[in-house]
């Protein structure tokens, strides 16, 4: 082929931004695809976070104390920025296993031999992931609006506010799938990158604010649960939703929640993003 | 001047394991080189290395004129690899597959869907090019992973065991596809545990073991050092061993070779079918039973036995006597994949 011809085919190099991102998009285009081909993965992901909002609302709900009271209205527009926030963290699972699959397969043994962009076939995931992401918060959030979560039940808020909450929420579940991209490079089967992904959330995700009220834990549990950033982003939310039960805590994060919700994100986004290309790169299937 | 691939040296070890202990290749333009060996001997190291995937502990590597080690970004533009897995994804259809993997060689949207639809028509893929590719036939995934790998025609090709699963039908299909390819001037490395099939693709061969190259040659050369076909009769009564023997003496080109515990004889001939007929026949008139006989080609094991005086590691060990050796153990192979 003469190269004339393969220049008319190609897209001129352009810098390695413009380059990333096109490749990514095409990366995020498969997996968005793939989901839609396989629609029960979906349906899935989102039993499990209906499932906790209908079984703590009515099981928890009334035997919770939140600040001065044990009344269940109050657990539940408590509870939900919880559930939001501990479901965005799932999508770290799907992630992995999906990542793990792609090496299973020798997908990525493919996609590193092509003239792409190093990130790219991460990135793609992860864009791919916080829109799977974004439709699951949106079910769960109409779900929740039906078992009677309302916004500003004691506070102010308004239509930006819930908005911003729902932004840092998602901004969390991104972070959080780049940690899934490590755990699916560093195991062999996409088994172990589901359970692999699952079992460490559960400790962050319980020793935080998100189902109970973090001032009512021992001390050296507190300042764990109240540094959490998890915890961050659920005190943001709940601040933002004007809900009950926000940690009246002196710890930065929780007077700052959506500073410290921000950059806790931003942080795990630069650490296990860097961690994670870098695997990929030297990546063996 | 290096040929199209063309490695120095390579080293590369895991852990405790030295899987590349200096390999040394050297393939001209235009050319397909065989690298030759059993499970475990370092072939697929060795394509990981050539293609940007691994990083060799030393050597030198450069393919399509190219430093491997310095510019792997500019390799990658020319080369295409298709792997020892049907590296598509199942649940994109053919067709998006291959824009998917145009769109990731850069090229433009438009570009990447007329060469996807091109792909699709010469393998033979365009009836199924909207079904997802988990509807697809072992033999259709082949033939999907071999077109990505070819979607920017690149000069140079990978081929890690491209057959490894196929039955014998699709096997000839993707040999044809090959051949074609090859006769447009493409360089060609392929990997293969079957001298056979090495036989039918390549020009030269290399025989790998331990990370080395431990000899190259055509195949005929090859051949020529483990004593091309020879003729294997296992008779029914071990007191017939001798007139048999006699029997062969008549017919070999070297000496017969006898394992008395399995009654079986062995000796090198050259005459094919034509002279296992009259072989037989002989036996026959000389009233002797026999339980088994073949005309055996030199396999694998044989090239092994010869150049490195043991056994190629394949699992399966030895051949079969009736010159189907290198088939039964393929069917196995696939039965165990």
């Amino acid at each position: 082929m003469s190269a004339v011809t393969e220049t008319a085919r190609t897209v001129p190099p352009g810098n390695a931004v413009t380059q990333s991102v096109r490749d990514s998009l095409v990366v995020a285009k498969r997996n968005l695809i793939r989901m839609s081909r396989i629609p029960e993965m979906v349906i899935f992901g989102l039993i499990q976070p209906i499932m906790f909002v209908v079984l703590f609302t009515y099981v928890f709900g009334g035997s919770m104390k939140i600040g001065a009271t044990t009344d269940a209205t109050t657990y539940k527009n408590f509870l939900m920025a919880g559930i939001f926030a501990q479901t965005v963290t799932f999508a770290t699972a799907s992630s992995g296993a999906g990542i793990a699959d792609d090496m299973h397969k020798g997908l990525i043994d493919r996609f590193r031999s092509l003239p792409m962009a190093r990130g790219a076939v991460l990135t793609g995931r992860t864009f791919a992931d916080l829109v799977q992401t974004a439709l699951t918060l949106l079910v769960l959030a109409v779900v929740a609006l039906l078992v009677g979560w309302r916004v500003g039940s004691d506070y102010d808020t308004n239509t930006g506010r819930v908005l911003a909450a729902f932004g840092l929420l998602l901004l969390l579940g991104y972070a959080f799938t780049w940690i899934g991209a490590l755990i699916g490079l560093s195991v062999r089967t996409p088994e172990a990158a589901t359970s692999g992904g699952l079992i460490w959330l559960f400790p962050v995700t319980f020793i935080s604010n998100a189902f109970v009220d973090s001032g009512k834990m021992t001390p050296w549990l507190r300042h764990i649960a109240e540094w959490n950033p998890f915890s961050a982003t659920v005190q943001a939310s709940r601040v933002l939703f004007g809900n009950p039960g926000q940690s009246q805590s002196d710890a930065w994060p929780m007077q700052h929640p959506v500073w410290a919700s921000l950059i806790y994100s931003a942080l795990i986004i630069l650490i296990f993003r860097t961690l994670a290309v870098r695997k990929y790169r030297s990546a063996t299937a | 001047m290096p040929g199209a691939i063309y490695a120095e040296g390579l080293v590369k070890t895991f852990g405790d394991v030295r899987a590349l202990d200096g390999v040394d290749l050297d393939v001209p333009e235009g050319t397909v080189l065989g690298l030759l060996g059993p499970n475990g001997a370092g072939k697929t190291t060795t394509v990981r290395c050539l293609t940007t995937l691994l990083r060799p502990d030393s050597g030198k590597a450069v393919v399509a004129g190219i430093d491997v080690l310095r510019h792997p970004n500019e390799v990658r533009r020319s080369i295409g690899l298709s792997g020892q897995f049907a590296a598509v994804d199942e649940y994109l259809t053919g067709r998006e597959n291959l824009e998917m993997v145009g769109r990731l060689y850069q090229m433009r949207a438009r570009a990447a869907k007329d060469r996807a639809q091109e792909l699709l028509e010469q393998f033979n893929l365009a009836d199924a090019a909207d079904r997802p590719a988990k509807t697809y036939s072992g033999g259709m995934r082949r033939r999907l992973d071999l077109a990505a790998a070819l979607v920017v025609s690149p000069p140079v090709m990978f081929m890690d065991e491209p057959t490894t699963g196929l039955d014998p039908r699709n096997r000839q299909q993707l040999w044809e596809v090959i051949k074609q390819l090859v006769s447009g001037g493409t360089t060609l490395l392929l990997t293969t545990q079957y001298l056979e099939e090495a036989d039918h693709l390549a020009h030269e061969i290399a025989v790998v073991d331990h990370g080395r190259v431990i000899a190259r040659g055509t195949s005929d050369q090859l051949k020529a050092r483990t004593g091309g076909e020879r003729v294997e009769v296992v008779v029914h009564e071990r007191e017939d061993i001798a007139t048999a023997s006699e029997v062969l003496r008549g017919f070999g080109k070297g000496d017969t070779t006898v394992e008395e515990h399995t009654r079986k004889l062995t000796v090198p001939v050259t005459g094919g079918a034509k002279l296992l007929a009259e072989v037989i026949r002989e036996l026959d008139g000389r009233g002797i039973e026999i339980d088994d006989i073949g005309l055996r080609r030199p396999t694998l094991d044989d090239v092994f036995l010869s150049l490195t005086g043991h056994v190629a590691e394949v699992k399966d060990g030895e051949g079969g006597a009736s010159g189907t050796g290198a088939k039964d153990r393929r069917r196995k192979k696939e039965t165990v994949k």
